[in-house]
């Protein structure tokens, strides 16, 4: 028999990263009880050197390997890029939160790892197989880590409610990714698309197919009516956890979706299309009405992310490079968002005190001005206030939108971002016009206080200078198209 | 005419860093410090401003100290900067009334003095770039920006009802705004991919898509003038921001919304203005009736002025929307003038305020015995804000009905009967207020105003009187933009 090795070049970042989980969880064994760091140490070495490895083997154009199973291209080198990046700076916010409340274990660093290759390899896949494979690392690594905290109630029953949730949606996926082979004969992405281009599968059965499968992706992305599960698991788990939930997947699901949709049933775009709308404008509605109801923050914010996934999925409406670019664009800006917001949520936890409550930031410019500052930024970046990068985003999306022609989608699309402000204005109202409930000072380490600081400002200052941004997203697009 | 030195970007930018300059100095232990700082920028933030009118050619109506670069490749969005005689006098007010701001915060404001005063130079020098940008979209940034440091003075320093007035404040101009945007972004598409306004003055559009892009327009600027029915916020926002907030919201924020109706609606969608000029001129004479009988029964004076403020910026998108030179050109001169009075008013207001706490016209009266000085300064611009022949209020007054009166002889009527309700509210209020006897032990306390306040009134009523008396230098650089403005409405983009 004639075996030829598969070249595993492009796929070099994905295999360090397998081989330093490993190294990760005996590197924590043998340093034991109280010298968490050495795993905390190397778990960012590992990710700045896939970064690294990424970098260097940046590509131009794609590669196929694994016998087309796997694809490397500008796309997924630029989200894999941004997903080390976030991951890099989930570990920066929440180790001394983790640490606190005794939840620093090994298998925080080897689950957030697991989750990051499995991140990597939906990113990178050109096969259905591989795309499922990839995601169920993800969605694994993520359930155990929402149940980290297994003494509290709230935190198994958000796991459980997120195991369960999940493994349905992952099941309609299946059965989609099923159908799709039963019309078409291969699960192979490029190989999809010419085959539902050549019109010799049967279209009844693609569209059943596509439904499941675009069910799926809601439920991955968040998006209403699929999105039951994230309020809770937002709330449940550990805060540090919910912030690695709520941040890098969705760079992974953006990749999921285009490789899913657009790459593979792109010919199908007029069916996929209106399933898309309905997902938006529902989510956008059900995402910002219910947010301001919410007195817990976690939950709000799960409700905004709700909201937002409803604006990145207007972005594919349009169908075209532009478009995609922008939800790249839209995505980046959102995950950037996420992380410091979250960050100053756990900024507010001290030892033995949960920051659950809105009225949390209660008087916060008094206690610190300059975070007050930066959550402002945040905040108003995420209403889509310019100068910062939140209305860019919004603006990049609504113009791909009505270039599109549905300009209706736009005026409904902003009418509830309006909605949207009010519970963002909330935020700022109870930091700079309410007194506080504590004048305890906010404790910080420096590491925290740098990237927590960069991270704002690079809210406002990327907001001044979109140009880099938006370029790298169109690049990254128009490279792997 | 060249102007090489980049004077319009100092102008926006200068009082941006001072402003943060005066936030980095903290909190209220180095308040003096950051007073000074304030205090400095925005004086020198004016003195940047002058050559702007003394190199300015009021020959052409063409753009003047104009700028251009490009700010981001990906939707060709360009930093175009540059004023023409509609936008040069409103940045000169805007210049002029932040150093009274400053002074007019200087022992009032004890809490956060740094964040007070940083607030309002950075919103100045936005408010600068409202004026100045030549782009849609840097426009639309430096327009909601200004949003931002409003809102924080209405919540942080108002009064007890702050937070629902601010963010009643803030909603209120992001739903007219954010249409605006995809007004904008349309027209980005259909000019293929420009967001030069200059660009779209000369864009074809089709009736339909021109109505629509007036009405997302008129929410946008129809808001933040305010006209009726969508004036509700003003009078909250008002009454509860401190009396520097009020006097900037009233002189400078209401006057963009009427430069965006000559620099987009008017000149973009010309036949759509023509069409919809009727319903326009309609609800400008509400705003000027209805508003002006229901700041009569006012009992809180900011909130007179309020209503008086809403009525007056009915003159303004009245003078507009009668589409003829002399129309334009004074409510060009009526935002100005009104810019300078009710600027004067609120300040008068807030020197009683601070003394008695107290905005009730009630709590008042017999205050001439105790301060006769302030008494006659208010005599003065509550005679301006009634129209008094003389005074800056009168001038564009006088050319919007007469403008008026060539177009259809009831619009003039309906727009004159404010000469006798506009003197009855205000002159009613100053008699309440200022004359009768000493109505309280508070009134009999009252010290007369301070150097501080006597300088702050008196520039303010210099002004008023030169552009009453002689309005000349002011309309002059008006003319050929507005000539030019003219032919861009006459001319059907069909």
């Amino acid at each position: 028999m004639n075996f030829i090795p598969p070249d595993f070049a492009p796929a070099s970042s994905e295999i360090f990263m397998l081989i330093m989980v490993c190294v990760v969880m005996l590197a924590d064994l043998a340093a034991g009880e109280g010298r968490r760091y050495v795993a905390y140490l190397i778990t960012q070495i590992t990710l700045l050197g896939c970064a690294i490895l990424t970098f260097v083997t940046f590509s131009t154009e794609s590669t196929l390997t694994f016998h087309g199973m796997f694809i490397d291209d500008s796309m997924a080198d630029t989200l894999k890029l941004m997903v080390y990046g976030t991951v890099s700076a989930v570990l920066v916010y929440s180790h001394s939160y983790m640490a606190d409340r005794g939840m620093l274990k090994g298998e925080f660093f080897s689950l957030i790892l697991f989750a990051t290759l499995g991140m990597m390899v939906m990113i990178s896949a050109s096969h259905f197989l591989t795309l499922y494979i990839g995601l169920e690392l993800l969605s694994l690594s993520l359930y155990a880590l929402v149940a980290l905290r297994r003494e509290s109630l709230m935190a198994t029953e958000a796991a459980m409610k997120f195991f369960v949730l999940g493994a349905l949606a992952s099941g309609f996926l299946l059965y989609g990714m099923s159908l799709v082979y039963g019309a078409t004969g291969t699960l192979h992405v490029s190989m999809l698309a010419q085959i539902i281009q050549s019109g010799a599968s049967s279209k009844e059965v693609l569209v059943v197919g596509l439904v499941f499968i675009v069910a799926g992706i809601a439920f991955k992305l968040s998006a209403a009516p699929f999105h039951m599960w994230a309020p809770d698991v937002y709330q449940g788990a550990p805060t540090a956890v919910t912030l690695f939930v709520g941040s890098a997947p969705k760079l992974a699901a953006f990749g999921f979706v285009m490789r899913l949709l657009v790459e593979g049933m792109g010919e199908m775009v007029t069916d996929w299309q209106g399933m898309l709308v309905i997902l938006a404008v529902l989510s956008m509605a059900v995402g910002n009405i219910a947010a301001i109801a919410q007195t817990n923050i976690k939950r709000m914010l799960a409700y905004s992310t709700i909201s937002h996934m409803g604006f990145l999925l207007l972005g594919f409406i349009s169908a075209d490079t532009n478009g995609y670019s922008s939800s790249l664009f839209y995505v980046i800006a959102y995950v950037l968002m996420t992380l410091g917001t979250f960050a100053m949520v756990m900024l507010l936890c001290r030892y033995g005190f949960e920051a659950e409550n809105i009225d949390d930031f209660k008087g916060l410019n008094k206690r610190s001005s300059l975070y007050a500052f930066i959550t402002l930024l945040l905040m108003l970046s995420l209403t889509g206030i310019p100068p910062m990068i939140g209305f860019y985003a919004k603006f990049a999306v609504l113009q791909a939108v009505v270039n599109a022609g549905y300009v209706w989608l736009a005026v409904v699309g902003v009418l509830f971002s309006l909605i949207g402000a009010f519970y963002y204005l909330r935020i700022i109202k109870l930091m700079y016009f309410d007194e506080p409930e504590t004048i305890e000072p906010i404790v910080s380490n420096s590491d925290v206080r740098i990237l927590l600081s960069a991270n704002g400002f690079a809210v406002l200052a990327l907001g001044i200078f979109p140009q880099s941004l938006m370029g790298l997203s169109l690049y990254a697009i128009q490279n792997s198209m | 005419m060249s102007f090489e030195f980049p004077l319009l970007s100092l102008i926006i930018w200068l009082p941006i860093v001072f402003g943060v300059a005066v936030f980095a100095t903290g909190d209220d232990r180095n308040a003096q410090i950051a007073r000074w700082i304030s205090l400095i920028g925005s004086i020198l933030g004016f003195l940047v401003a002058i050559p702007l009118y003394t190199n300015f050619d009021s020959a052409t109506g063409a753009m003047q100290f104009l700028e251009n670069y490009q700010w981001f490749e990906r939707f060709n969005v360009n930093y175009h900067i540059g004023v023409d005689g509609i936008s040069m006098p409103l940045i000169l007010l805007n210049c002029f009334i932040t150093p009274i701001v400053v002074v007019a915060g200087w022992e009032v404001i004890k809490e956060r003095v740094s964040q007070y005063m940083g607030a309002f130079l950075i919103m100045s020098g936005i408010v600068n770039g409202v004026f100045s940008s030549l782009d849609a979209i840097l426009f639309y940034v430096f327009w909601e920006a200004s949003l931002i440091p409003m809102f924080l003075i209405i919540g942080i320093w108002g009064g007890p009802n702050r937070v629902y007035a601010a963010i009643k404040f803030f909603l209120y101009t992001l739903l007219g705004s954010l249409l605006m945007l995809i007004a904008f972004i349309y027209l980005y598409h259909a000019s293929e991919g420009s967001f030069s306004i200059e660009d779209y003055h000369n864009l074809a559009i089709p009736m339909t898509p021109q109505i629509l892009i007036f009405i997302a327009f008129l929410l946008a600027f129809a808001v933040k003038v305010p006209m009726w029915p969508v004036h509700t916020w003003l009078p909250d926002a008002h009454v509860e921001a401190p009396t520097g907030g009020s006097v900037v919201l009233a002189a400078i924020l209401l006057k963009l919304g009427g430069y965006g109706f000559l620099r987009f609606s008017l000149p973009i969608a010309p036949d759509a203005s023509h069409y919809l000029a009727e319903m326009m001129i309609v609800l400008s004479l509400i705003a000027v009736v209805y508003i002006g009988l229901i700041a009569l029964m006012q009992a809180d004076m900011k909130k007179l002025i309020a209503y008086s403020s809403v009525a007056h910026m009915g003159f303004v998108t009245l003078g507009f929307f009668l589409l003829n030179a002399y129309g334009i050109e004074g409510a060009m001169v009526q935002m100005i003038s009104h810019g300078f009075i009710s600027g004067a008013m609120f300040l008068c207001v807030g020197v009683l305020y601070d003394r008695l706490h107290s905005r009730q016209i009630a709590d008042y009266g017999g205050v001439v015995n105790k301060m006769p000085v302030f008494a006659a300064f208010f005599m003065l611009f509550a005679m301006a804000n009634a129209g008094l022949p003389g005074t800056s209020g009168f001038v564009g007054e006088f050319m919007v009905i007469m403008s008026a009166i060539k177009v259809n002889f009831w619009y003039a009527f309906f727009a004159a009967t404010t000469l006798i309700t506009g003197a009855a509210y205000t002159l009613w209020m100053y008699k309440r207020v200022i004359f009768g006897a000493v109505a309280s032990p508070g009134v009999e306390s009252l010290q007369d105003i301070s150097k501080r306040e006597f300088g702050l009134l008196a520039i303010l009523a210099i002004s008023v009187l030169w552009i009453g008396i002689y309005p000349f230098p002011l309309t002059e650089v008006m003319h050929a933009t507005v000539d030019q403005l003219l032919t861009h409405v006459s001319n059907s983009k069909l």
